[in-house]
């Protein structure tokens, strides 16, 4: 230092993380936003797919005609738009009721007793079930002993795959209730089903809606489950749904792979709606999620 | 008792409530009772499922014995059958869904959690969501249509021809007709569909962990990668991996997209470029055909699934702490 030098010099920023410390965080950060692009990169993928194919393959005939037997010409989707719509409101009936009356139990009744601790942990396991398995299930329940496929089983087997959504669900947002409102409604004097109809279920009501519309997104795309219950055919189902019912990813598992080219439209037609259909669901949880916050 | 919570209006509730001096009880019980059945379903149906997989493949396990696991003969001429294929397709697809999966799944959860900016956070977010909502089916139309001549084109035909002839790796990655559809094909499949579903549970996992523990350890100098490194990983390991061990449960047990692409082979072979099926695949492609000890030995390798996902469940969610994820 010499005497006629400033007291102090700013030197340039050296950064004193060694070279190899650096190294290993910035590949860290270049691979997680690579595996990051690439998964968002898949899902346009996958959309732009089911745009370029399936727009080309839409028409007025995909929602008015039904599917074409084996080498007829033309065509369309109606009858398993229709049965798909029947199948999962058919389900959704079924298990609505069910799961929200079993996500009441656990969150107001059960509590921290051992058999909801128990029924918590086997609705974490069926949440996960393989949906094949469920198909097999209802399968030997439903079909084998009826001597015949029909909607009624495929409609409880997807009820057996929404049925742990909706109780999930249902009890997580009747948690979020806070106690208070609960003890207001018993100081007026209501019986507990009283303040739980009256009070948490309306506290908690755009939560229960959301699990709805979550297992409604999880069963309309379900396919394995409807092979063994509900089969699929290409003719309009029975007003009493026993039979085959036809249903739109049955279809599109049969037409995808077979050697017709209007068949094979047609599964890209159905793809694109199921697809669209599924994720506009998953949108509009999210939304009515994001308002109540 | 009605299950629909907003069939009655408020008005009339509230006149009711004031004219009732004592509340009734019968009502009160019986929706109790309701709710109680209706949580008790969940317990029967998880027994239902299990009871009707044993009784169901009974007849197949006690034909065949401990040999029907190890057995690869499916001959529905003489009614042999052997689960090995099924298993080992099953197994392999996993494994394979697994090694690509999981630095996949942990790369996206820590550039969500750690990396990415405040405006990007939400439509990634969301964009990894409905990825993983996206169904098995249509996972499947694009396996066989986009990706598997992708692979048959550029991976299988190109590694085959380096690898013939070599020892071990050239029965391993060696494609006797390079198709693109194959074991390795349907793993990566399961890779693709278990990857955003394991990645939402571990960004939530990651979130959970205080910010002050993050802060300290940028505060005596650590770099992002010693973060995540010696502080998250160790804080929330446990709970990874119960998250990773649910996407496994879902790998063994995919249908659909497996059976688009996996070729469906009733054989085994040494190589993952080659066709073969899993338990599931294969009970999906044959069931509807199938007639007596087929039928049953189908549904014992349902019951072989079952009881393998149901340990892989029940070890996840004891890993898992609950957190609002499905």
């Amino acid at each position: 230092m010499q005497a006629d030098q400033p007291l102090y010099v700013a030197k340039p920023f050296v950064s004193r993380v060694r070279p190899s410390r650096r190294a290993s965080d910035r590949a860290l950060k270049i691979l997680s936003m690579l595996f990051t692009a690439l998964g968002i990169f898949v899902l346009f993928w996958i959309l732009g797919m089911l745009l370029v194919k399936g727009v080309s393959a839409l028409s007025i005939d995909v929602f008015t005609k039904i599917t074409p037997g084996p080498g007829t010409e033309g065509g369309g989707l109606a009858n398993p738009l229709i049965g798909s719509i029947v199948l999962t409101a058919l389900g959704m009936l079924i298990a609505t009721p069910i799961g929200v009356l079993a996500g009441t139990y656990l969150a107001e009744y059960g509590k921290a007793s051992k058999i909801a601790d128990v029924i918590r942990f086997i609705n974490d396991i069926l949440l996960s079930a393989p949906s094949i398995l469920i198909g097999l299930f209802v399968y030997t329940l439903l079909v084998a002993p009826f001597g015949g496929y029909s909607g009624w089983a495929g409609g409880v087997a997807l009820a057996i795959i929404a049925l742990p959504v909706i109780v999930r669900t249902t009890e997580d947002m009747m948690r979020l209730v806070p106690g208070q409102l609960r003890e207001a409604g018993a100081a007026l004097g209501a019986p507990p089903s009283v303040v739980i109809r009256h009070v948490t279920w309306r506290a908690a009501r755009a939560g229960m809606l959301t699990g709805v519309l979550l297992a409604m997104a999880r069963i309309a795309g379900e396919t394995a489950p409807l092979l063994f219950t509900a089969l699929n055919n290409n003719f309009w189902f029975e007003p009493s749904l026993m039979g085959g019912v036809s249903n739109l990813p049955v279809t599109i598992y049969q037409f995808a792979s077979a050697p017709y080219d209007n068949w094979q439209a047609l599964a890209w037609a159905g793809s694109l709606i199921i697809t669209f259909a599924i994720l506009g669901l998953s949108i509009a949880t999210r939304l009515i999620l994001s308002k109540g916050h | 008792m009605s299950a629909a919570p907003l069939a009655m209006t408020e008005a009339t509730e509230s006149g009711q409530l004031s004219r009732r001096t004592k509340p009734s009880t019968t009502s009160d019980r019986l929706f109790e009772y309701a709710s109680r059945g209706s949580a008790l379903i969940v317990l029967v149906l998880l027994a239902g499922i299990m009871l009707s997989m044993v009784i169901g493949g009974w007849p197949a396990f006690r034909q065949f014995g401990v040999g029907f696991l190890t057995s690869s003969v499916w001959d529905t001429q003489s009614d042999q059958y052997g689960a090995w294929p099924a298993i080992a397709g099953t197994l392999t697809t996993a494994a394979i869904a697994m090694i690509v999966g999981i630095p996949l799944s942990l790369g996206i959860a820590i550039f969500l959690t750690q990396l990415a900016p405040a405006w990007m956070k939400r439509p990634v977010s969301t964009a990894v969501e409905l990825l993983a909502a996206v169904p098995s089916i249509i996972y499947g139309m694009w396996g066989l249509f986009v990706f598997v001549p992708l692979v048959g084109a550029y991976v299988q035909t190109p590694v085959s021809k380096i690898v013939e002839g070599l020892p071990l790796v050239g029965t391993i990655l060696y494609a006797r007709a390079p198709s693109g559809l194959g074991v390795l094909t349907a793993g990566l499949i399961l890779a693709f569909m278990i990857t955003p579903f394991i990645a939402s549970i571990t960004r939530d996992m990651l979130d959970q962990i205080p910010s002050v523990l993050r802060e300290s350890a940028y505060g005596v100098g650590c770099t992002t990668w010693e973060v995540v490194r010696h502080v998250l990983l160790p804080q929330a390991g446990v709970s990874i991996i119960g998250a990773t061990m649910l996407g496994l449960g879902r790998a063994l047990g995919e249908t659909m997209a497996v059976t688009f692409v996996i070729g469906n082979a009733n054989r085994l072979s040494a190589s993952v470029f080659d066709p073969g099926s899993t338990i599931a695949s294969r009970v999906a492609n044959e069931f509807n055909e199938a007639l007596g000890m087929q039928l049953s030995a189908l549904i014992a390798l349902g019951c072989i699934l079952f009881f393998v996902t149901f340990v892989v469940l029940c070890c996840a969610r004891l890993l898992v702490a609950r957190v609002g994820k499905i």
